[in-house]
This record gives structure tokens, C-alpha cells and sequence, in this order.
């Protein structure tokens, strides 16, 4: 076991672990937050998607001890004071949530992509999402909830 | 079944230095890990046979791009997202940061490095063709000394190389001579994105006077690691390029390559559709 010192949406915790534990374990396991999701295990479906130090990572494949030090931030840390986040807003009004599982990894991977490309093209939208598999939706209403979270994060004082 | 994480031992030894000192000691033997992105699938699967690892994520010392007039040197620990973002990978070495693109989600492409696609020396693996077609050198290092060598021989098998146990691969040096030349890359797979190679080609070449003057061919799961294809390329050496030379190069590769039936594809897929992204690059070197 080590001790793993780390910030998880704001908050220092100091976890006691295997040293090789998936931080996804360490996430759901140790810190209680479920919101992020198993699919694969093997980095192909982003379900398990945070950022880790602004970076977006599938954390069933980072080691817990890597993560010491660094700053996660979950689907629990997007929201603030239990208000949706305006990109978790758009994806209930377009319908790019339906099972849920994939939904967490894709509002990161979409957090991600806004804060490198402010204005990504369709393209750019696609690319930036394709390492989060969805299988409900066709990707369509995914696509058309990050072009309204486009808009809605370039306005920030009029919501 | 997934491994128990209980069973393994992962050290971070603050320095370089640090973690050749825990390579050369008796208490191995240890892998590194950078990203994870193979290592903890392995992991995931129950299929990590080595118990004691040591981790070289952190290390700013092989996370470094450096470039000079003649060369460009890429720490180890250098990632997929770094690549893509380089300016003088863009302009010089193309084929680099368009395998770097394919190379899994961006998620992957933010943790894994180049040098880990290296060592873990898949002949499906991205960005190694490329590195063969610009003639890339390693740099080793160890506790007790290090050693430079062309990338050609750093493959011996299927998944094996001529890293010593208790060496670390530093770092990759391509020289900065192929602005001149044509760049072909292309990955045929399952799907455009996201999906491993059942075949990938890049190659370089410069024509004069209607003849190819130098041409460089690197290609990935045509055999047990990634190759340069060197009986196709004399093939075409000071050749026009007509429908003869072409068949002529497409049976040099058939004769050099030894696909397999695999789960991704079949060793007959791979051989004519490898022939068929040779030829597509030789109708682009057309005047």
C-alpha cells in the first residue's frame, strides 16, 4: 500500500492503495464518486474519461500512483453549487443523454475540446470525441448538443 | 480476469539517475511505465507477467522536444498530443505527426509516448513505420554507460529488441534532410479512426529527372515488426516510374513481406492491399 495525495474537484484527499490501482478504482472505490463509468477497461470507450492536470485521460488505464499530486476533476466536479454546467445543459435539451453511461466521459471529452478549440468545427467535434463510444444515440444528438454548448459557453453572463 | 493490483510493486524514483540505479540492480527485474496505455490494458486483462514496475511518467528529463538546424531529438517520455502539436514535426517529419493522429482516441494520445510505442514493439504500431522511412536513431542509456544505434536494428522478433533489461530508451534523433521529398502515409483499418492497422505504408522519395533518385519505405503488420521495405525500394532506384517498374515493385513486396491471418485481417488482405497503397504512392510521385 502507499499513500496517494491528491485534488479531486477542488477537494485534497490522502488515499491509502496499491500503487497499481486503476485511478478509476481509486475514483469509485476509495472516493465514493460513481459518476465515473467502467466500459471497457481497455481505453477504447471513454466511458471512464476524466482530466487529470486539465489533460483528458481514461482512468482505467492511469495507475494511482501516477495520479499523486495531480488534480482529477470528475463529472461530480463540473457542475457548480448543483447546477448543471451549461454543456450538461445542452445535452438533456438535445438529447445527446440517453443510457447514461457514456454521458459523464463525453461531457469531459467535450469540456476538454471547448478549452483547446473554443469554436471546434464538426469535424474537430468528431475527432475530439471519437475515443467515447456511445451506443444509443447515433452520435448525432451528441454532436448537435456540443454546437449549443458552442454557443452557450461564449456567453457566459447571459445565462 | 483482471489482475489483483495488490500484487504488484510500482516505485517513482524522483530522477533519470534515480530509476537506471532500481534498472541495474538485483532487485529486477523492473519495466518501466510511461502512459500506461498498453501496460495497464495488460494489467486490466490479467496478462502483466512482470510484478515490479517503476514509473517514468513524471521524468521532464525524456519529455523534451529538441530541435537544431540538422536534427530533431525527441525525449522517449515525449507524448502522441505533443507530437501532433510541433511545429517542426508538421513541416519536417509529416508522416510523424499524421501517425501520431491515428494512434488511438485523444485521451490515449494525451498519456502515451512515443518511446513506449517503441519498446513495446508491436509490428501493428503506428508512428514506427514512419521512424523507419526517416532513418531514426536511439539513444540507450543505462547505469553504466549509453549507446546510440540506427532504430533498423532495434527490432529482433515478434515484440523483441535489443534493449538490455537494464537499459532505458532516452530518447529518437531524425535528422531534418526530407523537406524535399514526397510523403505518403496511409492506414487502412477497420474504420478510419480508432482502430488498429491491418496495414500501414509511409514512405519518402525524391525523383529527378523523372527518376526516383531516393525512395524510403516503412511499413507496419506486413511481418513479425514493423519493416523497411529495402528489396522494394531497389527495385525502384533510378527507375521511371511506368506500369513495369510498378509491377516490378508490387511483386518485390509481395516477395519481402510475410502477412498473417490474424483477428484484424488476412495475410492475402494485407498483401494486396499493401501493394495497392505502394502503388497509389507511386502514381502521386508521377510528373
Amino acid at each position: 500500500m502507499t499513500q496517494i495525495t491528491l485534488t479531486i474537484n477542488g477537494e485534497t484527499k490522502t488515499i491509502e492503495a496499491p500503487p497499481m490501482k486503476r485511478l478509476l478504482d481509486l475514483i469509485r472505490e476509495d472516493l465514493h464518486l460513481t459518476g465515473t463509468k467502467e466500459g471497457c477497461g481497455e481505453g477504447e470507450c471513454g466511458s471512464c474519461s476524466v482530466l487529470m492536470n486539465g489533460e483528458l485521460v481514461n482512468s482505467c488505464l492511469v495507475p494511482a500512483l501516477q495520479a499523486n499530486g495531480a488534480r482529477i476533476c470528475t463529472i461530480e466536479g463540473i457542475s457548480t453549487k448543483g447546477r448543471l454546467h451549461p454543456i450538461q445543459q445542452c445535452f438533456l435539451e438535445r438529447g445527446g443523454a440517453q443510457c447514461g453511461i457514456c454521458t459523464p466521459g463525453m461531457i469531459l471529452a467535450t469540456h476538454h475540446l471547448l478549452e483547446k478549440y473554443p469554436q471546434p468545427t464538426l469535424l474537430q467535434i468528431q475527432e475530439g470525441l471519437a475515443g467515447n463510444l456511445c451506443r444509443c444515440t447515433g452520435y448525432t444528438r451528441i454532436f448537435d448538443a456540443v454546437q449549443q454548448a458552442i454557443l452557450k459557453t461564449q456567453q457566459p453572463t447571459n445565462n | 480476469m483482471r489482475s489483483n493490483p495488490s500484487h504488484y510493486e510500482l516505485t517513482t524514483p524522483a530522477t533519470l539517475e534515480a530509476v537506471l540505479d532500481i534498472l541495474a540492480s538485483d532487485l529486477g527485474p523492473y519495466t518501466p511505465i510511461a502512459g500506461g496505455t498498453e501496460l495497464m490494458v495488460a494489467l486490466g486483462a490479467g496478462r502483466l507477467a512482470t510484478r515490479k514496475l517503476v514509473s517514468i511518467n513524471h521524468l521532464q528529463e525524456l519529455r523534451f522536444i529538441a530541435t537544431t538546424p540538422e536534427t530533431l531529438t525527441l525525449g522517449s517520455g515525449t507524448t502522441f498530443t505533443d507530437l501532433r502539436k510541433d511545429p517542426v514535426i508538421a513541416t519536417d517529419f509529416s508522416l510523424l505527426s499524421q501517425a501520431a493522429s491515428w494512434t488511438g482516441s485523444i485521451a490515449n494520445q494525451n498519456r502515451g509516448t512515443l518511446g513506449g510505442n517503441i519498446v513495446n514493439a508491436s509490428p501493428a504500431a503506428d508512428s514506427l513505420p514512419a521512424l523507419l522511412a526517416y532513418e531514426a536513431e536511439l539513444t540507450l542509456v543505462s547505469a553504466r554507460a549509453t549507446r546510440t544505434i540506427p532504430y533498423a536494428g532495434f527490432h529482433l522478433g515478434y515484440k523483441k529488441t535489443i534493449l538490455r533489461p537494464d537499459e532505458l530508451l532516452h530518447s529518437i534523433t531524425l535528422k531534418r534532410d526530407f523537406r524535399e521529398y514526397a510523403h505518403y502515409a496511409r492506414k487502412v483499418g477497420t474504420r478510419n479512426a480508432q482502430a488498429i492497422s491491418k496495414v500501414a505504408i509511409a514512405a519518402l522519395a525524391r525523383l529527378k529527372d523523372g527518376l526516383i533518385q531516393d525512395i524510403r519505405i516503412g511499413a507496419a503488420s506486413l511481418r513479425d515488426r514493423p519493416i523497411r521495405l529495402t528489396a522494394t525500394e531497389r527495385v525502384l532506384q533510378n527507375q521511371p516510374i511506368t506500369r513495369e517498374t510498378i509491377a516490378a515493385a508490387r511483386a518485390a513486396l509481395t516477395s519481402e513481406t510475410q502477412p498473417i491471418d490474424d483477428i484484424r485481417s488476412t495475410a492475402k488482405y494485407r498483401a494486396a492491399v499493401a501493394a495497392n497503397l505502394l502503388e497509389e504512392f507511386l502514381h502521386q510521385l508521377k510528373p
